[in-house]
């Protein structure tokens, strides 16, 4: 579907750009054409060679053949600081924020503005940064740590942070994975002023509906191949998907028809208060039974992350109580919490979730070696074994060797190592904090199956999410939460999206009753 | 074209990973090369009466070694470990010299196996104050064990007032003879003290492969935050490894009054810096989350032999002590280079698998 669309007018060109690693070509003649003054999205599931490209572009790798045009003359970056001087920005999908420098600190990196011989400016940067948190409607104090917000909130401070580089492109990768439907339309506000002012913005994105919405021009990769280039208003999701995975995929998560048993899991009165005053979490109470798969959605900072940490002991001066099959917990801390059949699979895999020094196998096994023992404390490495291959197999989780390191792998399989781990606990509640964050379509889908399995199993399963889609098509029930507290709670059928947008807002009233 | 790059990548590969297999030898390597160079040049070196002489010294440093190996992996270091050998060592010669006086007016004297435990007790309970003060007050390894250092000595100085205990062979009639044993006695020709070691380093790699705890000093250290979550007990690990250190410190400190039969209170100044250099020459990241018992001994045995060898060579202790850092200075880079080397052909292993 290479149709030859009107091109419009070209800022930047590759052309013929192949790329190989000692071992891998990641990118194969792949052509590509930015257009000023328009959104160019860029899609491809991970792997596909994006990121490449990206990195082509911004100058941190160089192309092994090929050429680059900007403005009609051919150009090459020979490191990042070039492709900057020609007017190049990027928002890398990983966070790259120093935590211990305050946000101004963060967005005037490198280029500080300084009073000569008396150093760095600190005010002024701090106001100037202000303006650009306050573009995005970040609502931010410039001079707080960067390590001290939350992650939807450093991912603003990057964006501000391309948006102050006054680039002529811009591009950025994933922009939206940790921000609440609020926050994407500001940045999406963000995007058109851009535009107006004749950047050239590239896109990446997994959310495919996101792409629709932004979208001016629309290239697909596969396999360092491009396989589809087209203009947005000429094609539909489905011409995406064909184009990224070959064929029409399957919705990604059929209801497998069985019926939910008894309650397994219940919280009362879950209480966790901010250190600023109120509550992080206020009041939940709710229940999951055998089977079930409870959705809970909120915007960033409604509480989501916080109330799932309460429930595995993170939190020393938390209140309320949890049951599971009726028999109230006594341990508060995550150990005993891991004992008693709670599992988490924390929001920030690199952070929270892996070991990023040990092997896969390590990975895997790490929260259940006590099940693997003789004699009280001897491993049994065959048993062990036995059952990373066996966790391996059951999420067809990619790993070539168990033993080779855990980052070598694709997010998503990284992401399936995290929950084969959670799994390996053998719980009979398994919380998910946001468990499509950063993965692509295909394993996306993987994820939800594998999800849906585990319920159908009798596992009882409770998962976060920020996406209206995810929570609509994956839930048995859906919970909104809102600034702490648990607003709605409805069975499937009977839930909206309206109703559950509407819901998500309702904490965020400027007045309540009994304020 | 498409089979030139593909033989070229084999290529690349096969030597890449030999490259890597030597790198990943390298102690081994520099352990012979040590050997070799010193049989060549330095007279006696090869006979048996040196050769238990050198076993023995870098004994001393490997103990201390595999304790600080485990403290290390945590992401934590053990500064503390040569004022535990001094006070460990005034403890044992206080026991048998003094023994402990009751307010009653008696006087209780231990016997060496008696001795033994307590001190070794002693070594683990500073190991523990180690461990508390990291765990719960939540000072920095660094400055915790640097505290206890001074402190640790301190007390061996004040013990005996800065005196040398001397003559420790214990008294008939209190049945507290036979401490010589532990510092010169032999098994089957070896000195104890490396049967000791065998022993304790065999426990050690154990642990670290097959207990729970021992795995878990590894996720620790190589992920705090991600351990907790997977519900390790992440101050126990800690506790534990300290406490650990603390006990090879307090076997060092035994051996060496048992070997001279007399406790000086400066004993042990400075071997804490030996026993992080043996653990780095063996391949433990200070980051934290690598290392290998195995690697630490070897590393152990290459400073034992290189400060052995330079002396019997006649070299000046000054120029010694130059060798010593280069040689460190070196491993550290070497074992930056095969890391990065490591990934590529991870990489280059995962390519060819596709």
């Amino acid at each position: 579907m290479m149709t030859d669309i009107d091109d419009g007018d070209v800022i930047l060109e590759l052309k013929d750009i192949t790329k190989a690693y000692s071992g891998i070509v990641a990118l194969k003649k792949a052509n590509l054409k930015l257009r000023r003054g328009a959104v160019n999205v860029l899609v491809g599931e991970n792997g596909a060679g994006k990121s490449t490209m990206m990195r082509i572009i911004a100058g941190v790798e160089r192309p092994t053949l090929g050429e680059i045009w900007m403005d009609g003359k051919r150009i090459q970056f020979d490191n990042p600081a070039d492709a900057v001087r020609h007017g190049i920005g990027i928002v890398f999908q990983e966070l790259n924020l120093f935590g211990n420098l305050s946000v101004a600190e963060n967005i005037f990196a490198t280029r500080e503005i300084t009073r000569g011989l008396r150093g760095i400016d600190h005010q002024a940067q701090v106001d100037r940064a202000n303006v650009f948190l306050n573009r995005l409607e970040a609502g931010i104090s410039a001079d707080t740590l960067a390590e001290d917000l939350p992650i939807g909130q450093q991912q603003l401070v990057e964006i501000a942070r391309a948006v102050s580089l006054d680039t002529r492109i811009l591009i950025m990768d994933e922009p939206t994975s940790a921000l609440s439907a609020a926050e994407v339309d500001v940045l999406f506000r963000v995007i058109a002023d851009l535009k107006a002012q004749g950047v050239a913005i590239v896109y990446i994105s997994h959310r495919l509906e996101e792409l629709m919405r932004i979208g001016d021009y629309i290239t697909v990769l596969k396999d360092g191949q491009i396989t589809g280039h087209a203009k947005v208003r000429d094609i539909d999701t489905r011409w995406i998907v064909r184009s990224m995975i070959g064929s029409d995929a399957k919705d990604f998560a059929k209801p497998v028809d069985h019926l939910p048993g008894e309650e397994v899991f219940r919280t009362e009165e879950i209480c966790l208060p901010r250190a600023q005053g109120g509550y992080a979490v206020d009041n939940v109470s709710l229940g999951v039974r055998k089977g079930e798969i409870l959705g809970i959605y909120g915007l960033m900072g409604a509480g989501r992350s916080e109330f799932f940490e309460c429930v595995m002991g993170r939190h020393e001066h938390a209140t309320g109580k949890i049951f599971i099959d009726g028999k109230e917990l006594k341990g508060r801390d995550t150990t005993r919490r891991i004992r008693e059949g709670l599992a988490l699979i924390p929001e920030d895999r690199q952070r929270e979730g892996l070991v990023q020094s040990m092997s896969i196998a390590d990975n895997l096994s790490m929260a259940s070696l006590g099940q693997f023992l003789k004699a009280g404390f001897h491993i049994d490495l065959k048993l062990e074994k036995r059952a990373i291959m066996d966790a391996i197999r059951s999420l067809s989780i990619k790993a070539k060797n168990p033993e080779f390191e855990v980052t070598s792998m694709s997010g998503g399989n990284q992401q399936k190592v995290v929950i084969g781990k959670a799994l390996m606990t053998g719980p009979k509640v398994l919380l998910m904090d946001e468990p499509s964050r950063g993965i692509d379509v295909g394993a996306k889908a993987d994820v939800f199956r594998t999800m849906r399995r585990l319920a159908g199993e009798g596992l009882a399963i409770l998962f976060s999410t920020s996406d209206l889609e995810e929570v609509m098509a994956l839930s048995d029930r859906i919970a909104v939460m809102s600034n702490g507290r648990l607003v709605r709670l409805v069975d499937r059928q009977d839930a909206t999206e309206e109703m559950i947008v509407a819901a998500s807002a309702e904490g965020h009233k400027p007045k309540r009753m009994h304020a | 074209m498409t089979t030139a790059t593909q033989t070229a990548a084999a290529d690349n590969l096969s030597g890449g990973s030999a490259l890597l297999t030597l790198m990943k030898l390298r102690t081994f390597i520099a352990l012979f090369a040590v050997i070799i160079f010193f049989s060549i040049f330095a007279p006696n070196f090869l006979s048996t009466a040196n050769m238990i002489l050198m076993s023995k010294h870098a004994t001393q440093n490997a103990f201390l070694a595999i304790g600080m190996t485990f403290v290390i992996i945590t992401g934590g270091i053990d500064l503390s470990v040569g004022s535990i050998v001094g006070l460990c060592g005034m403890i044992a010669g206080g026991l048998i010299m003094h023994g402990v006086a009751l307010p009653l007016g008696y006087t209780v004297y231990f016997n060496v196996f008696e001795v033994v435990i307590i001190v070794a007790a002693a070594g683990i309970l500073i190991g523990a104050v180690n461990g508390l003060l990291i765990t719960r007050l939540n000072v920095a390894p660094f400055i915790a064990t640097l505290g206890t250092l001074y402190v640790a000595r301190g007390m061996a100085l004040l013990y005996s007032d800065g005196q040398t205990l001397p003559n420790l062979t214990g008294r008939e009639d209190l049945g507290n003879q036979g401490f010589a044993y532990l510092g010169s006695g032999t098994i089957i020709g070896l000195p104890v003290s490396v049967w000791i070691l065998i022993a304790v380093a065999l426990a050690a790699a154990y642990f670290a492969r097959f207990v729970p705890l021992g795995r878990h000093i590894f996720a620790v250290g190589g992920n705090e935050s991600a351990s907790r979550m997977s519900g390790i007990r992440v101050n126990r690990v800690k506790m534990f490894v300290y406490m650990f250190s603390g006990f090879c410190a307090a076997i060092v400190g035994l051996i060496v009054s048992s070997e001279l039969m007399a406790s000086h209170p400066a004993t042990g100044t400075n071997l804490e810096l030996n026993a992080i250099a043996a653990a780095v020459l063996g391949g433990t990241s200070m980051s934290g989350g690598r290392g290998t018992i195995g690697g630490t001994i070897v590393g152990a045995f290459v400073i034992g032999i290189l400060s052995d060898g330079l002396v019997m060579m006649g070299v000046s202790s000054f120029w010694q002590m130059v060798i010593k850092g280069l040689v460190i200075i070196v491993a550290v880079v070497v074992d930056q280079a095969q890391r990065r080397l490591q990934q590529r052909v991870t990489l280059m292993q995962m390519a060819k698998a596709d």
